[in-house]
């Protein structure tokens, strides 16, 4: 760069380094307005990562199962990863029960969750989005409503669901059915997406509304010219052209779902047995039995999340930073 | 209308459309119309009626719980003044005072944080702006719980379990970068001409920011600053780990109401307390509701 020798340049520049000084300070004021942001976050997000992934190698200290003797800790290895990938404790196989072999059926769980209601919720999102663009009488009162799930709070929602979904409760009710929501496992887990999928359509119905109202109402006008039936409207243009602010979403409620908590904690505490316990759920639990396999749990949780939203930017096109930072084309290197 | 008096209705060019056509396009249009409204009727049950249940079981006294009729008849207060009612060691008004210190500590952080953070992301240009943004976005995206058994042993250490810090600090983890993007995509639309011209008039970029864009930004701010709020209100996970008693929030008084019987879930006061905690915020979202979703929706759909 030269434009350090031109700033120095006696006594009058020339324009053109004017504005290359104007620029720099441009830069540096931008550094120094965004800098105290990144410092805040490199503390409350950064050190508890670093901290995680350095504990997440240290032993525990407590009973070594293998001896029977009080063990101090020390460096582990990668022995509190394996407790929880091959189910390792000590030497021998974790028995049931434990947190090591609940760590695959919670991955499952998880997943189960995030892939089931995140694909009802597109489909219902983009249901109530085409809904919610037409204009009708009442429209705004549609826009209203749909925020009200969104408002509640995840913890009352799941209350508000334990009571519905209880054994004299209101769907039991409805579908004259006398079934055990929280005590049969697929039943528990049919709660738990319902109980999200109410949650969180909403969100998603707006996010794809948004998308929809940038799309020129002149365009289907003209497919309609050519003949376009509604199905072809539906597939040919809303969906190419929603596709960026979809993928948005799609990728926002992933990640969201994938870290599920609250609902299941209130709405079943994980079970019947397990069977509705997510990585969340696991890593909590954890903490109190042993800091250190807690850290390389939750690690591993942050590195799975992590990894899912790789592949949703690099491989899916979910292009965030540049619909969320706006960046402009050609300013990203 | 009848067929009968308007026979020669016009298109645009001129021509006369048969009666019969035009029947059948009104026919067609009252159909699509009826099934829009018959969906929006469907999406408005579907997203009310739980809330709704929610507040007519309030009403509902203890024995008439799962009482099916969709009136609180009859109707009592009785499972209000047991919500806070500190009896049974359940402590709402105190939760709700707890809540209120650590999201609007939270929310003020943020902001102070916050604005700058997305005044230089929305107006200045610099290298590494993109990366520094996907930085920020990453970080809101980023899952709580990997942050909580760092943090659950350092406040051990520390003595902190049980003070609000230790509940405001890891807000600030997912209400910091929510507030940058949120605001850095309101300010982008800010009328920056306006600026321009202050400070060809004179003025510092800080006094042109503040005198100029700034009042015109207030309503974004205030937006950003509710969601913010919500966000932190709505927070269950980190606050169930990391308060105590002392400390804890209404989702976590919430999620731990007890009843006056060990094994039985008092619904009803659980869903007075629900109501309680969940009302303000539903009629502040409702009022705001316009930019509310315009800042929701902020930057998911600008190429």
């Amino acid at each position: 760069m030269s434009s350090v020798a031109q700033v120095k340049a006696p006594p009058r520049p020339p324009k053109s380094a004017r504005r290359a000084t104007q620029k720099d300070k441009e830069r540096r004021s931008a550094i120094w307005l965004i800098l105290p942001t990144i410092t805040l976050l490199l503390i409350v997000i950064g050190y508890p990562i670093v901290t995680a992934v350095v504990e997440s190698f240290q032993k525990d200290p407590g009973l070594d199962p293998a001896t029977g003797m009080f063990s101090e800790g020390g460096f582990a290895g990668f022995s509190n990863y394996l407790h929880f990938l091959l189910q390792q404790c000590g030497t021998t196989t974790c028995p049931p029960g434990t947190n090591g072999a609940a760590f695959w059926v919670a991955i499952g769980n998880t997943f189960l969750f995030a892939i089931v209601t995140v694909v009802l919720e597109t489909v219902l999102g983009v249901w109530m989005a085409i809904i919610m663009n037409r204009t009708f009488k009442g429209r705004a009162l549609v826009r209203a409503s749909v925020l009200v799930p969104w408002a509640i709070p995840t913890a009352v929602t799941a209350k508000l669901m334990l009571f519905m979904f209880s054994t004299y409760g209101i769907v039991n009710t409805v579908l004259h059915q006398q079934i055990l929501w929280l005590s049969d496992s697929s039943a528990a887990r049919v709660a738990i997406i319902v109980s999200d999928v109410w949650k969180t359509t909403p969100f998603m119905a707006l996010l794809i509304l948004a998308g929809l109202q940038i799309i020129p109402e002149e365009v289907y006008e003209a497919a309609r010219m050519d003949g376009a039936s509604t199905v072809q409207q539906f597939f040919q243009i809303t969906v190419p052209l929603i596709k960026p602010a979809l993928m948005v979403a799609i990728l926002f409620r992933t990640l969201d779902a994938l870290r599920m908590y609250d609902l299941p904690a209130i709405l079943t505490g994980g079970g019947p047995g397990i069977s509705t316990t997510t990585l969340s759920m696991l890593v909590v639990g954890q903490i109190r039995q042993g800091f250190n396999a807690a850290a390389a749990l939750s690690t591993l949780t942050f590195l799975i999340i992590f990894l899912v939203a790789f592949i949703f930017v690099r491989f899916l096109g979910a292009n965030v930073v540049a619909n969320q930072a706006g960046t402009k084309k050609g300013d990203a290197r | 209308m009848s067929t009968a008096t308007t026979s020669h209705v016009t298109d645009p060019a001129g021509k006369a459309i048969p009666a019969e056509l035009r029947e059948v396009h009104f026919t067609r249009n009252t159909g699509a119309r009826l099934r829009t409204g018959i969906q929006a009727i469907v999406i408005v049950i579907w997203c009310l009626l739980p809330f709704y249940w929610m507040i007519v079981t309030s009403f509902r006294p203890v024995d008439h719980t799962f009482d099916t009729n969709l009136l609180p008849l009859p109707l009592t207060w009785d499972n209000y003044a047991t919500a806070f009612s500190t009896q049974l060691g359940n402590h709402l008004l105190k939760a709700i005072g707890n809540s209120l210190i650590v999201c609007l500590s939270t929310v003020i952080v943020s902001l102070i944080f916050g604005v700058t953070a997305a005044y230089s992301l929305a107006r200045l240009e610099f290298r590494g702006k993109s990366l520094l943004a996907g930085i920020i976005l990453g970080a809101s995206m980023f899952p709580g719980v990997a942050l909580l058994s760092p943090l659950f042993q350092l406040f051990t250490n520390i003595h902190w379990n049980g003070t609000y810090q230790a509940l405001i600090i890891p807000s600030i983890s997912f209400a910091l970068p929510l507030t940058v993007y949120t605001l850095t995509s309101f300010l982008r639309e800010m009328p920056w001409d306006l600026e321009e011209a202050a400070r060809i008039d004179g003025c510092s970029r800080f006094s042109a920011f503040w005198r100029v864009i700034l009042p015109l930004a207030t309503p974004a701010v205030f937006t950003t600053a509710i969601l913010a709020f919500i966000a932190a209100w709505n927070e269950y996970l980190i606050a169930s780990v990391l308060s105590t008693d002392a400390t804890q929030t209404v989702t976590v008084a919430i999620a731990g109401f007890t009843g006056a019987q060990p094994h039985q879930e008092p619904y009803t006061a659980v869903m007075a307390a629900g109501t309680i905690v969940t009302l303000p915020l539903v009629v502040l979202v409702l009022v705001l509701q316009r930019k509310i979703v315009a800042g929701l929706t902020a930057g998911s759909v600008k190429g």
